[in-house]
């Protein structure tokens, strides 16, 4: 999301789900669509049903990239060399929107300065895709009047990844497609409330909607209004705070590692990247209290566990990934004596001396209104009455915003920000010939906290498979089926093998739903410096027979 | 048998649904026809929103460890060692010395109130979730 912020001054969908119906060209970047978002590669489906082409960038071969008019199937983690492929061809071409770089955006000069230096053959050379396929790629990107780049996790789970989204933001600037219907650069959000939780302030730098808390003026907004000091140096983040133990006999600038963690409903100890080091971490904490509706493997070591409420027992609001803000209704009482977040945060709130007496879900919505611009309109009461409210949305009569920057950027003018290719952290290496890319399974979410509890998602895909192309499958001795361990330098893990194209030579891909196989055993815990972003996308890795 | 309007619990497309229940019990799913982004139709995680809602491995109770055991014990007790744990914390190491995960499964106003309770109770900025996994 920092990448878009920089660039457009807003980090979420510029469009709306339905919009890509109409597109004329989609570019889909580092994204299992049909898989992980169902619903938008509906959308892309439709769209090529009605003419539209579609562009894939990904080094699997997924399958939307077997749909796909051009698949661009690059090596893992160079899409910042690929793209600026595609805009040298077309400045070489002349296909720019000199009219909207003029109006919209600023730094264009630098960018072109970068363009022309950059040195094709090379290219072709980091990311394994032929010139004339990226020409093409360029070509059919820059003619369409309207063209969409939808991207995931694909982009920016690479230490690289904010580089990759300004690279991405770049092509959209460079063609002119942004601002309009139809037409932009959309992120997938993954999860179910991520991008409220972003929207909400659940990050270390900045309150809901965005405010930073470096600014005095808007923490003295919030202090007013809370009736309370806000503190005001930099928070940690969430690899701060699940990797702070201190290699032991090593010196470690980091600073002291947490005491406490409260943890609400998230399950580190399968998500996060080398589970070593968040195991060593939450063990070695004085007190971690978690609330989770399940005795998650997080729940698991905590010293006092509180039992939660489920979606589907609790009042409140969501925000999907197109900034579509939704009523969510209760519909039966929790299991036993478990109760919705909101109602233990006001308790504990209250017995450290702060009383928090919110009557409902709708009081705290008001709150939300209150402190923060781009849901000030989004009450409770209207989104009972309609299909929910897409931010920003200032006031009560406000229709919402379907899709963004119209007129102008959310930061002014649009920013260029010239990138260049960043090596993967860990290549691979003769004693870790293979590249790890971890990814989702259509069947199961996350870290199968729910998923898995589904009789019929578990029939589905009961057991934890890693897949790997029959090629390398053939030089290593390999069938379908067999029992392996996957090794990286940080450590193994069981696999059931599973043998398929979708992943080229010398790949293998995973996802990290099960405990049982903890595919996190083996990621790096190397990330992006600006959203600190693991890279989750390449991993140097082993394979061997598991002779269990 | 009520339907109750709401909306997926699983990806970030944020479908419509209609949550079919019986007796206090989810029973089943079915899609919002005129939802704009489900339009009629759900994935096979959504037709399965369900289907863990009752399940026996809910927890029911609130744990605390003892003995190196989590075992039941009561709300009054677990907040109150909770309370407790945090403010002597904050008050011998300092608040930064604590840290909180919000979540991407609760609602907008879950993750306010965390927040909240992180700048203005506990008082300091070590809060996310997992945005970026």
């Amino acid at each position: 999301m920092a990448g878009l912020a920089t660039t457009f001054g807003s980090g979420a969908m510029t469009n709306t789900i339905n919009e890509l119906d109409q597109s004329q060209v989609i570019l889909v970047a580092g994204s299992n669509t049909t898989r992980t978002h169902p619903q938008v590669a509906r959308r892309i489906y439709n769209a090529v049903d009605r003419g539209a082409k579609l562009i894939v960038i990904d080094p699997r071969k997924t399958k939307i990239a077997r749909h796909a008019h051009i698949h661009l199937q690059i090596n893992p983690g160079t899409d910042i060399a690929l793209l600026n492929g595609m805009m040298r061809c077309i400045l070489d071409e002349n296909l720019i929107d000199d009219l909207f770089i003029e109006m919209r955006t600023e730094n264009y000069l630098a960018l072109r300065d970068m363009l022309l230096a950059v040195d094709l053959d090379k290219i072709e050379k980091i990311t394994g895709v032929s010139r004339s396929t990226i020409a093409r790629a360029a070509r059919t990107y820059a003619h369409a009047r309207r063209a969409a780049i939808c991207y995931c996790l694909g982009v920016t789970q690479h230490i690289c990844g904010t580089a990759n989204v300004e690279s991405y933001a770049n092509l959209a600037m460079l063609t002119g497609h942004v601002e309009q219907e139809f037409t932009g650069v959309d992120p997938l959000r993954g999860q179910y409330n991520v991008q409220g939780a972003c929207d909400m302030g659940a990050l270390p730098a900045v309150l809901p909607g965005y405010q930073s808390v470096f600014d005095p003026d808007i923490r003295k907004k919030f202090a007013r209004a809370w009736g309370c000091q806000l503190p005001e140096n930099q928070g940690r983040t969430l690899l701060d705070m699940t990797h702070g133990a201190r290699n032991a006999g090593l010196a470690d600038e980091r600073p002291d590692p947490l005491k406490v963690m409260y943890i609400m409903g998230e399950n580190p100890m399968l998500s996060d990247p080398t589970l070593g080091r968040v195991k060593a971490t939450l063990e070695g904490l004085d007190f971690l209290v978690v609330s989770d509706i399940f005795l998650s493997e997080t729940a698991e070591l905590a010293d006092v566990v509180l039992p939660a409420a489920c979606f589907a027992e609790k009042t409140g609001t969501v925000t999907n990934s197109e900034r579509r803000v939704q009523y969510s209704k209760k519909a039966v009482n929790p299991p036993g004596e478990a109760r919705p977040d909101r109602l233990i945060i006001q308790e504990l709130a209250t017995l450290m001396g702060y009383p928090m007496a919110y009557g409902s879900a709708a009081e705290i919505m008001e709150e939300i209104c209150l402190l923060t611009p781009v849901y000030g309109g989004i009450y409770h009461d209207r989104l009972q009455r309609s299909w929910g409210l897409q931010w920003p949305c200032p006031d009560r009569e406000h229709p919402g915003t379907p899709f963004l920057h119209k007129y102008s950027f959310t930061r002014g003018k649009g920013h260029f920000t010239p990138q260049h290719h960043v090596d993967v952290a860990e290549p691979v290496t003769d004693d870790y010939p293979l590249a790890l890319i971890t990814g989702r399974s259509y069947h199961h979410y996350h870290t199968g906290t729910m998923s898995r509890k589904s009789a019929l998602l578990n029939r589905e895909h009961p057991r934890p498979r890693v897949n790997m192309n029959p090629q390398d499958a053939e030089k290593l001795g390999l069938a379908e089926g067999m029992r392996v361990r996957v090794s990286s330098r940080r450590g193994s893990v069981p696999y059931i093998l599973h043998l398929t194209d979708e992943v080229p030579p010398g790949e293998l891909s995973s996802d990290f739903h099960f405990r049982e196989a903890p595919t996190n055993m083996l990621t790096i815990g190397a990330s992006d410096p600006i959203a600190h972003c693991p890279e989750y996308k390449c991993c140097a890795v082993k394979v061997e027979v598991d002779h269990v | 048998m009520p339907d109750i309007p709401t909306i997926c619990c699983y990806c970030g497309c944020g479908c419509g649904l209609y949550l079919h229940v019986e007796d206090d019990r989810v029973i089943g799913v079915s899609p919002s026809r005129n939802h704009p982004v489900s339009r009629n139709n759900l994935c096979v995680k959504g037709w399965h929103a369900h289907e863990f809602i009752h399940s026996p491995k809910r927890l029911t109770r609130p744990l605390i460890r003892k003995k190196d055991r989590l075992q039941p014990a009561s709300w009054q007790e677990a907040l109150e060692l909770t309370a407790n744990r945090l403010l002597h914390i904050k008050e011998h190491h300092g608040a930064d010395a604590i840290g909180v995960l919000s979540s991407a499964k609760c609602s907008n106003e879950e993750n306010y109130l965390l927040q909240k309770f992180t700048r203005a109770v506990i008082g300091t900025n070590n809060i996310d979730h997992c945005a970026r996994l």
